[in-house]
């Protein structure tokens, strides 16, 4: 699969990329040492009143949502019977375990004590934290992602037998991928359940755990055609031709179903709207950003992805995409940034420091990194020649 | 499929087994924790506060907390809001009520919630609240997460931003050490005023009640912390509105855990009851592409039967015509043979004279 054109980029050392993510990955080293020497406050505006910044709200809150690919494709084509989108199974896992993994990575910086990341399962089982269960499902979810992901490195390296045995495991890893995710996208939701005082009324729900998992699955079926879209253009010469065949279809079939979940979620919000009698607030400031969230980036793609679906339109169902991860993006940094502690002064608000962005950007680099690292080696976008049984 | 249903049943189900069982949950429980009996807490009477600081010394000396900037003697402090901090387990700020002449003093600490947020929110479980009353927190355990001062809701808890390999929460501990030793907290001690009342929690209800009944035109009609997030172990009385005092009238009697067993609860449900839905999606899934297969194979074997069927009616058709002609050829050969011989003979017979009329005249 590696041919001449593929070889330049890596031989030729300036490219507009290399030059890019070179100088985002010095910055980003700089930052952490930064951080690990000199503390939090050195790097960071987080405040006692602001215990939580763009470290948990973006990297984490965001970061996990968009690495949701990985269960919705898998228990798609694994277990709801969608085989004819299964070469778009191992883009998926990849992403969401690159996605987990930085998760993971990201969450050290925002850790006082990070070396003490184990100890909820050593020391003391809180059982009473919903953060315990989303850091033992995370860790058992990170753990499955690399399982699933296993085979295609497996392939790489040429480890007959073990691939064998990864592979056996399929259908296991995928409802307990299924099970777990279910379990922690949910619970980040409901980590807010516990500050009903901070949160502004609109976007505090007891339904936050549901409309977390709800979303979850749109930012995972938005993120495989968005991701699809990208890959399409920067690693094309590396798809196969089954890839390439069953794209299409998979992109109008998922931008249908995200249509669908759109509408339902639609449906749930507004549901929760009413159940806490809600509706005065939508006239004031706080109301008219939710407003803006709810129309502009649920609404809007619901109705874009079914207009797509309907004329077979792939281009919109492509753009919709990315304005339905845009709006995940914008619901997680709403409920624990921006709605988060509305009741304070505006200069107790968080703000992000420039160093906590350099962060977060270094993080999204190295993603980016690691999957151009993988995808140019390992079969991702193709099938190994030695295993082509094209089934589980 | 390499696994057979029944080892894949089994190991779901021990997965499920193992999960649930991990996790506690309270959803179904009517019981309300009214706190350890006989637990102690402090009475904050603001009527009686003057604002003179001497509380935050004391806290600051017990605990041994670092000198701030500004002397405690000093009072300019008091003309801006302050909050908890690292190095202030306490602060009195002041506050000016409109149709009051005399301004309200109001000291802030953790309010040692009988079911605290930051307990409940603490994965590792590095807040305990002990019998004395007190919310104590372990450092020894901590990693750092931050997840209690994003549950608790009088913004209590601080952090140590700027320690990179010690941080620690520092919060107000009631001064539980020196309660073991049979001392007052050091904020109690010091108040000049009898502001602060330390005591059983219970008789500090009665006591508030008492004053409040005695003297209807100096109080509030209320006990705050008697009751708000499930209660505390301290209480106030004011003579100003609360919420003119920056204490939050709205954050309901719900104490914090309830907050979050209904979502704990469903977890259980989540590891028992998905992978059966998922299975049987997989089980119905599986059974549907057999089936199809299985049409398939029989609707080529049908085609395949009828094929043959066709193809050897054909054939004998074919065959049978081919006999005919075989048949009506043979006849007909048979016929011209015997008119060909029939006509050789005849011819035969007749050049026998000839030959001997034509040798007779050889002979002349």
């Amino acid at each position: 699969m590696t041919n001449d054109t593929d070889l330049k980029p890596r031989w030729t050392w300036l490219t507009p990329f290399n030059m890019i993510a070179g100088v985002i990955v010095i910055a980003g080293i700089i930052v952490t040492l930064i951080r690990f020497t000199q503390g939090l406050a050195s790097v960071t505006r987080l405040s006692d009143y602001n215990p939580w910044g763009i470290w948990i709200g973006f990297d984490l809150m965001v970061g996990v949502a968009l690495a949701a690919g990985g269960y919705v494709t898998s228990s798609a084509v694994y277990l709801f019977g969608m085989k004819k989108y299964h070469s778009a199974v191992r883009p998926a896992i990849l992403t969401g375990f690159l996605g987990y993994f930085f998760v993971v990575i990201a969450l050290h910086y925002d850790l006082g004590r990070p070396w003490r990341l184990p100890y909820p399962f050593i020391v003391g089982w809180g059982t009473t934290s919903l953060l315990f269960e989303v850091g033992l499902c995370v860790a058992l979810y990170l753990t499955v992602l690399f399982l699933e992901f296993s085979p295609a490195a497996l392939e790489w390296l040429g480890y007959k037998r073990t691939r064998e045995l990864a592979h056996r495991l399929t259908i296991v890893l995928t409802v307990f991928g299924v099970v777990l995710s279910t379990l922690h996208q949910s619970s980040l939701g409901a980590l807010f359940l516990a500050a009903p005082s901070k949160l502004h009324p609109l976007w505090y729900s007891p339904y936050l755990p549901t409309y977390f998992f709800v979303s979850s699955v749109i930012a995972g079926l938005s993120m495989v055609i968005f991701e699809g879209a990208l890959s399409h253009k920067a690693f094309h010469d590396k798809m196969s031709k089954t890839y390439l065949e069953e794209h299409d279809p998979l992109t109008l079939g998922f931008g249908r179903a995200a249509a669908l979940v759109l509408a339902g979620y639609f449906t749930i919000k507004v549901v929760g709207l009413a159940a806490d009698n809600n509706w005065h607030y939508l006239t004031t400031s706080y109301g008219l950003w939710y407003l803006f969230e709810i129309i502009g980036f649920v609404l809007l793609p619901c109705f874009l992805f079914a207009v797509g679906a309907r004329d077979k339109n792939l281009k919109l169902i492509r753009r919709t995409s990315a304005l339905a991860v845009a709006g995940i993006v914008l619901n997680r940094l709403n409920v624990s940034l921006i709605a988060f502690n509305w009741h304070l002064p505006r200069a107790e608000r968080y703000i992000p420091s420039f160093m906590e962005v350099i962060i977060t950007v270094f993080m999204v680099t190295l993603i980016v990194i690691c999957f151009r690292f993988i995808v140019t080696r390992m079969p991702i976008f193709y099938e190994h020649p030695d295993y082509t049984e094209h089934n589980h | 499929m390499g696994i057979s249903r029944r080892r894949f049943l089994t190991w779901i189900g021990a997965a499920g087994m193992g999960l649930a069982a991990s996790e506690k949950s309270h959803a179904g429980s009517l019981k309300h924790f009214e706190g350890y009996k006989d637990s102690m807490g402090v009475l904050h009477d603001m009527t009686r506060c003057v604002g003179c600081r001497l509380c935050e010394e004391a806290c600051n000396k017990v605990n041994d907390l670092p000198k701030p900037v500004k002397d405690f003697k000093d009072l300019s402090v008091l003309e801006s809001s302050r909050r908890t901090a690292p190095s202030a387990y306490t602060v009195v700020n002041r506050y000016e009520i409109p149709e009051q002449t005399k301004p309200v003093f109001r000291k802030i600490q953790c309010n040692h919630c009988l079911e605290p947020a930051c307990a409940s929110a603490c994965f590792v479980r590095a807040f305990r609240k002990s019998q004395t009353g007190a919310v104590v927190y372990n450092p020894n355990v901590c990693v750092g997460c931050r997840y209690c001062m994003v549950a608790c809701p009088f913004e209590i808890p601080t952090y140590d931003y700027d320690e990179p390999l010690t941080p620690e929460v520092r919060k107000c501990t009631l001064c539980s050490p020196r309660i073991e030793k049979g001392l007052l907290p050091g904020c109690v001690e010091a108040c000049p005023k009898e502001a602060l009342t330390f005591g059983k929690r219970k008789d500090l209800i009665k006591i508030a009640r008492e004053r409040i009944a005695k003297h209807p035109e100096r109080y509030i009609e209320h006990i705050y912390g008697e009751s708000e997030m499930g209660g505390t172990s301290w209480l106030y009385l004011s003579g100003a509105p609360f919420t003119s005092l920056g204490m939050r009238e709205d954050l309901g009697n719900t104490p914090a855990p309830s907050l979050t067993s209904g979502a704990l609860s469903v977890v259980p449900m989540v590891v028992g009851l998905w992978p059966v839905f998922l299975a049987g999606m997989y089980g119905m899934t599986q059974r549907r592409e057999k089936i199809a297969e299985e049409e398939k194979e029989a609707a080529v074997a049908l085609a395949v039967e009828e094929a043959n069927d066709l193809a050897e009616e054909k054939l004998a058709k074919a065959l049978s015509k081919a006999d005919a002609e075989k048949r009506k050829a043979l006849e007909k050969a048979e016929g011209e043979k015997e008119k060909a011989v029939k006509e050789a003979l005849e011819a035969a017979a007749k050049p026998s004279d000839d030959s001997g009329e034509a040798v007779k005249g050889g002979d002349e």
